[in-house]
């Protein structure tokens, strides 16, 4: 089963109306967020996102004029207790795999955490090895 | 291919000889026919006796562009208007266009100059052009209509704008040749891509001009229409296109100096500049009857370039367009070009060629900001290498220009698209200005 999860990543202008227009074409076809993160800086931001149907979702925004990349990402289940995520990353820090960046949510019994590691295939293994719990890909996409 | 061999590949010292005989004849007339011009060689205290070899330009007076609007609509005609044949007019942003008179053998050698220009590029008869210049008083469209009439190519009298149909006509008429402005070729070629038609189209050459382009502009339009782009250099003041333009090299543009003489200045002292150094373009019109023009400050900077061409031809080239006097912007004290930008916005692979520049002034010091289109196809999920891209940017300007700019990655498409002459600059301080 494939852990790797397509992430679209959208360069966004700091414009009013571009995050509205992007949730805005989405939404009208159907397709579901599951998670996103925004990271900007003083002109620009780069939305990145995890959903239903990447591959549909980064033509339709392409036609609309968005700028956007596909990247592979992980999705960590941990449980929503104290020091799981500082364990489950120094798996990662003891492998030498550093982390571009992550985004997380943890509600009830267990923790989501997105992650961009410098090496996906390695990070997918160690992770794996440890018996810590990925997503998978077809969770993710379909509902 | 060469047009007229006779004279592109003249011995330097026979050209001179032409030269010297056109401008004898040229002055003559001048001094005869217009009032303008001769009670300007009087104030200077000479006459057309003082004017015997091409080494005597420097005795003339320069002609400007304000001495054109004074002389507004026919002033600076030499031939009554029975004589003339064809009026153009340049767009007059601000004031009164400048108009130009043409007789019929100025329309003769207008369309003969633009014929070496579209042979030099390797057309023929067999060729079918697609003029996207604007047609009517703009010179662009009529001038590389007749040029490529003389060669004997099938002619397509679009004009400018109108996409859809361009690309229509394009694909189902074959064209071959391309002749706009350098950024609505770019425009178009977008358009293609877009529509993923790249394979259906015949184009071979474009021949680009009336606004100045880089090197890497070229590269771009090249690769976005599978084509080879040729530059081409003039001004409604002095014919139109055709004054000057590019061989099979691309390095500079041949001079048609049997019709125009060049000289080049710098532009605060107006003394020539040493061969080689760039500074202000002058033109000398020598066979011209309509409307000749002596001296013309072009504000167009370029070099000329003296080394013999491996095309054969023998006429000196200009450099392609590095700036315009006019178009200068003084920023904290600092001349700039909005061309020296472009070319650094082109050294770095990751951004179109799309951009705009904004200078402002708050708390009485200049502003200065750079819009640039990040490229679709570079765009990475990596914050910090957008960012260190934005600040390796503003280091190269920094570098090249001397000033400090806030660049700024805006979204592909963002910055309007033109179908004539680009604007690249908002001046705000403009606003405080008198």
């Amino acid at each position: 089963m494939p852990t790797i999860i397509k992430q679209l990543s959208i360069f966004l202008e700091n414009k009013t109306g571009r995050l509205t227009e992007v949730t805005r074409l989405l939404g009208k076809s159907g397709i579901n967020l599951t998670a996103f993160s925004m990271s900007e800086s003083s002109d620009f931001g780069i939305m990145r996102v995890v959903l239903s149907d990447p591959e549909t979702a980064q033509k339709l925004l392409i036609s609309h004029g968005f700028t956007v990349t596909l990247c592979d990402v992980v999705c960590l289940f941990v449980p929503n207790t104290p020091g799981t995520l500082s364990e489950a990353l120094l798996i990662l820090s003891e492998h030498n795999i550093s982390v571009d960046y992550m985004y997380a949510f943890a509600m009830d019994d267990m923790a989501r955490v997105v992650i961009r590691p410098s090496d996906i295939n390695r990070c997918v293994e160690v992770l794996q090895k440890s018996n810590l719990k990925l997503a998978k890909a077809s969770d993710m996409y379909y509902f | 291919m060469i047009w007229n061999e006779s004279y592109e590949c003249m011995g330097r010292e026979e050209m001179r000889e032409v030269q010297n005989k056109r401008l004898r004849t040229t002055v003559e007339h001048v001094y005869h026919n217009s009032p303008f011009y001769r009670a300007k060689m009087q104030e200077l205290g000479i006459t057309p006796m003082d004017i015997e070899t091409i080494d005597d330009l420097v005795k003339l007076p320069f002609t400007i562009k304000t001495d054109l609007r004074d002389q507004y609509p026919f002033g600076l005609f030499s031939v009554p208007m029975s004589e003339i044949v064809r009026l153009h007019a340049s767009s007059g942003t601000t004031g009164k266009p400048i108009v130009a008179g043409y007789t019929r053998k100025d329309l003769s050698t207008w369309s003969e100059v633009l014929a070496r220009t579209f042979t030099s590029g390797g057309c023929s008869r067999n060729d079918i052009f697609q003029i996207a210049y604007g047609y009517g008083l703009f010179t662009g469209g009529l001038g590389a209509h007749y040029g490529a009439e003389n060669i004997g190519a099938s002619v397509i009298p679009i004009s400018a704008g109108n996409t859809e149909k361009q690309i229509q006509l394009m694909t189902d008429f074959g064209s071959t040749v391309l002749c706009c402005t350098p950024s609505y070729a770019l425009y178009l070629g977008e358009a293609v891509e877009d529509k993923g038609i790249k394979d259906k189209l015949k184009l071979r050459v474009g021949f680009f001009g009336a606004e100045p382009w880089t090197e890497a502009m070229r590269v771009e339009i090249e690769k976005k229409l599978n084509i080879k782009a040729f530059d081409i250099f003039g001004l409604t003041e002095v014919i139109g296109p055709g004054v000057s333009y590019e061989c099979y090299a691309q390095n500079g543009m041949h001079i048609n100096e049997d019709h125009f003489l060049p000289e080049i200045i710098n532009p605060v002292t107006l003394e020539p500049v040493a061969p080689g150094e760039v500074g202000e373009l002058v033109l000398t019109t020598i066979t011209k009857e309509g409307m000749p023009v002596i001296r013309y400050r072009t504000k167009d900077l370029t070099r000329l370039m003296y080394e013999p061409c491996p095309c054969g031809r023998t006429s000196v080239r200009m450099h392609k367009i590095m700036g315009r006097s006019d178009d200068m912007l003084i920023i904290r004290g600092v001349n700039v070009f909005p061309t020296q930008i472009e070319s650094v916005l082109m050294e770095f692979g990751e951004t179109a060629p799309h951009y705009h520049l904004y200078v402002d002034r708050e708390n009485n010091t200049d502003t200065f900001d750079v819009h640039v289109e990040v490229r679709p196809e570079n765009f990475t999920d990596d914050m910090s290498s957008m960012l260190n891209l934005r600040k390796r940017i503003e280091a190269r300007i920094q570098s090249v220009v001397g000033i400090h700019a806030n660049v700024k990655l805006v979204e592909p498409r963002s910055i309007e698209r033109s179908i004539g002459k680009a604007q690249r600059v908002t001046d705000k301080r403009n606003l405080y200005k008198e």
